[in-house]
């Protein structure tokens, strides 16, 4: 008779993999997913940067050479007497915008930049810290000069100071291991958001599915062959092979996608240190400093990615993504065996839906909060559980917790597909008739198989 | 040999008695009709022989012995409220079904080949159920019921929903499928259908078996000694000479001939009656009223209404 649930099993899983949508959204996503991360470099790659000259004209004659060309930025120092001639024809002449410092810059601070459009945020701010630089620096050797302080400048640069904090977490076997909160979030929030789409995109699946059965009246005919519950559980474990088939794809399409994508549109030319480059870059931070803590920034990085323990989160997901989905699909089950028509199964769909979308909400706050009261008792409670568990995880939860959180579920699953398979063969055979909550109570108590 | 009994098999729903005390007993290779309005009950006694429902009380017992799960691959069951997937192709679903029921995927494609060329209908195999017409459905839905050669089949209500000249291809298969010594159980409200295929009946009405017995047999039990006569002559004359032991009870004028049916009152015989008539008028024809079923339908579920 096993061999029956097996035949159930094949059927629910073959026709809806064979699905045209299924084929559609599993390939979709990947790529989706891909060029959300390759778009924006692409487009940087072929974005290349405009070099503008800025003429500059110095009234106080103590910066003169003194700027420093960027990648973008270069320029030309002019006589003063040209000032108004530049300042008429800027377009013809290539500038970009000129700058003029006045004599007395020591006292007024302010320098004027012309331009005939609107010059860029970044382009007005790369000037002024170049200037405030450079005044600084004038300023400070001024004062050493006259402070005849020996050695001074020397000493002055020893006192320049740069910290960095490494967060290590203890484990309970007493291992210190770098770790970033950044990192744990992001990969509790992804897990937990997966587990999220997937139990209201598959319990649905489920409901469906019993609905079609019951309102084609095709039901009778089968469980005149099979037992009511191997039939729920043919479809029930058909459907979770499906969502796992697709998550595996979508993981497995994914990578393939970023490496073909790598290799293709960049020839492998965007390495780690460019790609850190590229977001220094982009902070504003100075470019010297950078390369110069490059080597131990990549360390740092490679061990804290070697912190995270992999084995137990993927372990952890997979207990929580099926538990979750069997919890809430015996739910789904019930409510698509109890009903006629899909009008009537909205009364029953919110009480069911209602604690996935809190466990999301939850989700969230955890993420940032993983050991308060919320995250604690979000994590024990099986109707939240396998949403609010998974972004506890990467900051690693205490054994007790873990094994109480996942005795509790297991127990509620078997509560639950109790339930639904009383409900669902009672459901399945009941047709024209509406159903109240009183009615599936009392559908829990008939005597059946 | 009796091939399934039932045993004082009682069901209760929640808020109505199903089956009260119900037992019946088919013998193997017959042709059992399972009568009773609409919510006698008929659908949960076949539900529980088919054991989709188990019973509160009372046994079912297969071939000699009580029914086992294994039984279902020796019963073929087309319930009343059927159906198909409607987005599968046709041949995939008949193959499915058919390995539920136990047949490896070769012997069910072999003999499904048979049956659609049988039917005529090897162009369907690849078309979506939604694209056949219901009585299309109907001769797929019959194909899958049979194709296990189950050695009791049931049907529930199996006319509804053909147009005739199908109706008769399917009755034809079913006698077919007795000839080749399958026990069939009938559930019908349909009494035209039941006359001429039935060896025996059971009538079940408000949960409760009202009626038992081979056709024969109930339709003895039912006859109500009623005569019907055909003559050429004056009525006038008729009821004059059968005044006192018998009742005419109704009187239908013809062009050629009059006819009248009478019930005898005080146990007189039929030759009492012919003698009493032959001299005043010319006997054209005389026999036996026989009630129909539907008469007997409608006797049995009003008498025991009454009590």
């Amino acid at each position: 008779m096993q061999n029956k649930t097996w035949i159930v099993l094949q059927r629910e899983y073959l026709t809806r993999v064979k699905k045209k949508s299924f084929i559609i959204l599993t390939f979709l996503m990947p790529i989706l997913f891909s060029s959300f991360i390759f778009i924006p470099i692409l487009l940087d790659k072929i974005d290349t940067p405009e070099v503008n000259t800025i003429a500059v004209v110095d009234k106080s004659e103590l910066f003169m050479n003194a700027f420093k060309e960027t990648e973008s930025l270069k320029y030309k120092y002019i006589d003063p007497v040209e000032f108004d001639e530049v300042k008429q024809k800027m377009k013809e002449k290539n500038f970009y915008a000129l700058l003029m410092i006045p004599q007395n810059i020591y006292a007024s601070n302010k320098a004027i930049l012309y331009s005939d459009r609107q010059i860029t945020m970044g382009t007005e701010s790369t000037i002024r810290r170049q200037l405030e630089n450079l005044m600084e620096k004038d300023k400070r050797a001024q004062l050493i000069k006259e402070l005849k302080v020996p050695d001074l400048e020397q000493r002055l640069r020893n006192t320049n100071t740069s910290i960095k904090i490494n967060s290590v977490k203890i484990s309970e076997d007493g291992k210190a291991k770098k770790s970033s909160a950044g990192l744990a979030s992001a990969i509790g929030g992804v897990t937990g958001f997966l587990i999220y789409i997937f139990l209201i995109m598959f319990g649905q699946m489920v409901m469906a599915s019993i609905m079609e059965e019951k309102t084609n009246r095709i039901v009778e005919v089968i469980v005149s062959s099979v037992k009511p519950f191997q039939l729920l559980v043919g479809k029930i474990v058909g459907v979770a092979l499906v969502g796992l088939t697709q998550i595996v794809m979508w993981v497995v399409l994914s990578v393939i996608l970023l490496f073909v994508a790598k290799s293709y549109f960049l020839g492998g030319q965007i390495d780690a240190a460019q790609a850190q480059d590229l977001m220094a870059q982009s902070a504003g931070v100075d470019m010297a400093q950078v390369q110069q803590m490059g080597g131990e920034k990549a360390q740092e990085i490679f061990e804290i990615i070697n912190g995270i323990d992999f084995v137990s989160i993927i372990g952890f997901f997979a207990f929580f993504f099926i538990g979750g989905y069997l919890l809430y699909s015996s739910f789904f089950g019930a409510i698509g065996a109890a009903v006629d028509a899909q009008e009537d199964a909205q009364q029953f769909m919110l009480p069911i839906m209602l604690p996935i979308i809190i466990s999301f909400m939850m989700m969230m706050i955890v993420v940032k909060n993983p050991d308060g009261a919320l995250a604690f008792w979000g994590s024990m409670i099986p109707f939240t559980s396998p949403i609010v568990m998974m972004a506890r995880v990467p900051y690693g939860v205490p054994a007790w917790e873990m094994a109480l959180s996942m005795s509790l579920l297991i127990a509620s699953i078997i509560g639950a597909i109790w339930m639904a398979s009383k409900i669902y063969r009672t459901g399945i055979l009941m047709y024209g008739k509406k159903v109240s909550w009183k009615e599936l109570f009392k559908w829990l108590r008939y005597k059946n198989y | 040999m009796e091939i399934l009994s039932a045993h004082h098999v009682e069901k209760m729903y929640a808020n109505h008695r199903a089956l009260t005390d119900v037992s019946i007993s088919i013998e193997e290779g017959s042709v059992f009709g399972l009568l009773g309005p609409n919510g006698a009950g008929k659908t949960t006694l076949l539900r529980i022989i088919n054991q989709i429902t188990a019973p509160d009380k009372g046994t079912v017992n297969f071939k000699g012995r009580p029914l086992r799960l294994s039984d279902v691959e020796l019963i073929g069951y087309l319930p009343e409220e059927r159906g198909l997937y409607k987005k599968m192709k046709v041949g995939e679903q008949a193959l499915y079904l058919a390995q539920l029921k136990g047949l490896s995927r070769r012997d069910a494609l072999r003999r499904l080949k048979t049956w659609f060329e049988k039917f005529e209908i090897q162009p369907w195999w690849d078309k979506k159920v939604m694209e056949l017409s219901k009585g299309m459905q109907q001769k797929v839905q019959f194909i899958c019921t049979v194709l296990h050669e189950p050695e009791l089949l049931i049907f529930d209500e199996p006319f509804s929903g053909f147009d005739p000249i199908n109706a008769n291809i399917l009755k034809e298969e079913i006698l077919a499928l007795k000839e080749r010594g399958a026990t069939l159980i009938f559930s019908t409200h349909n009494m035209a259908s039941v006359e001429e295929v039935c060896d025996h009946i059971a009538l079940i009405n408000e949960s409760k078996k009202i009626l038992d017995g081979s056709i024969d047999k109930v339709r003895d039990q039912f006859k109500s000694n009623t005569f019907e006569v055909s003559f050429k002559g004056a009525i006038g004359d008729v009821s004059n000479a059968l005044v006192g032991d018998f009742e005419i009870l109704d009187h239908t004028e013809g062009k050629r001939f009059d006819s009248i049916r009478v019930k005898h009152l005080n146990g007189t015989s039929n030759n009492e009656l012919l003698t009493r008539l032959t001299p005043n008028v010319e006997i054209v024809s005389f026999s036996e009223v026989i009630p129909s079923m539907n008469d007997i339908f409608i006797r049995a579920v009003e008498e025991t209404r009454q009590k």
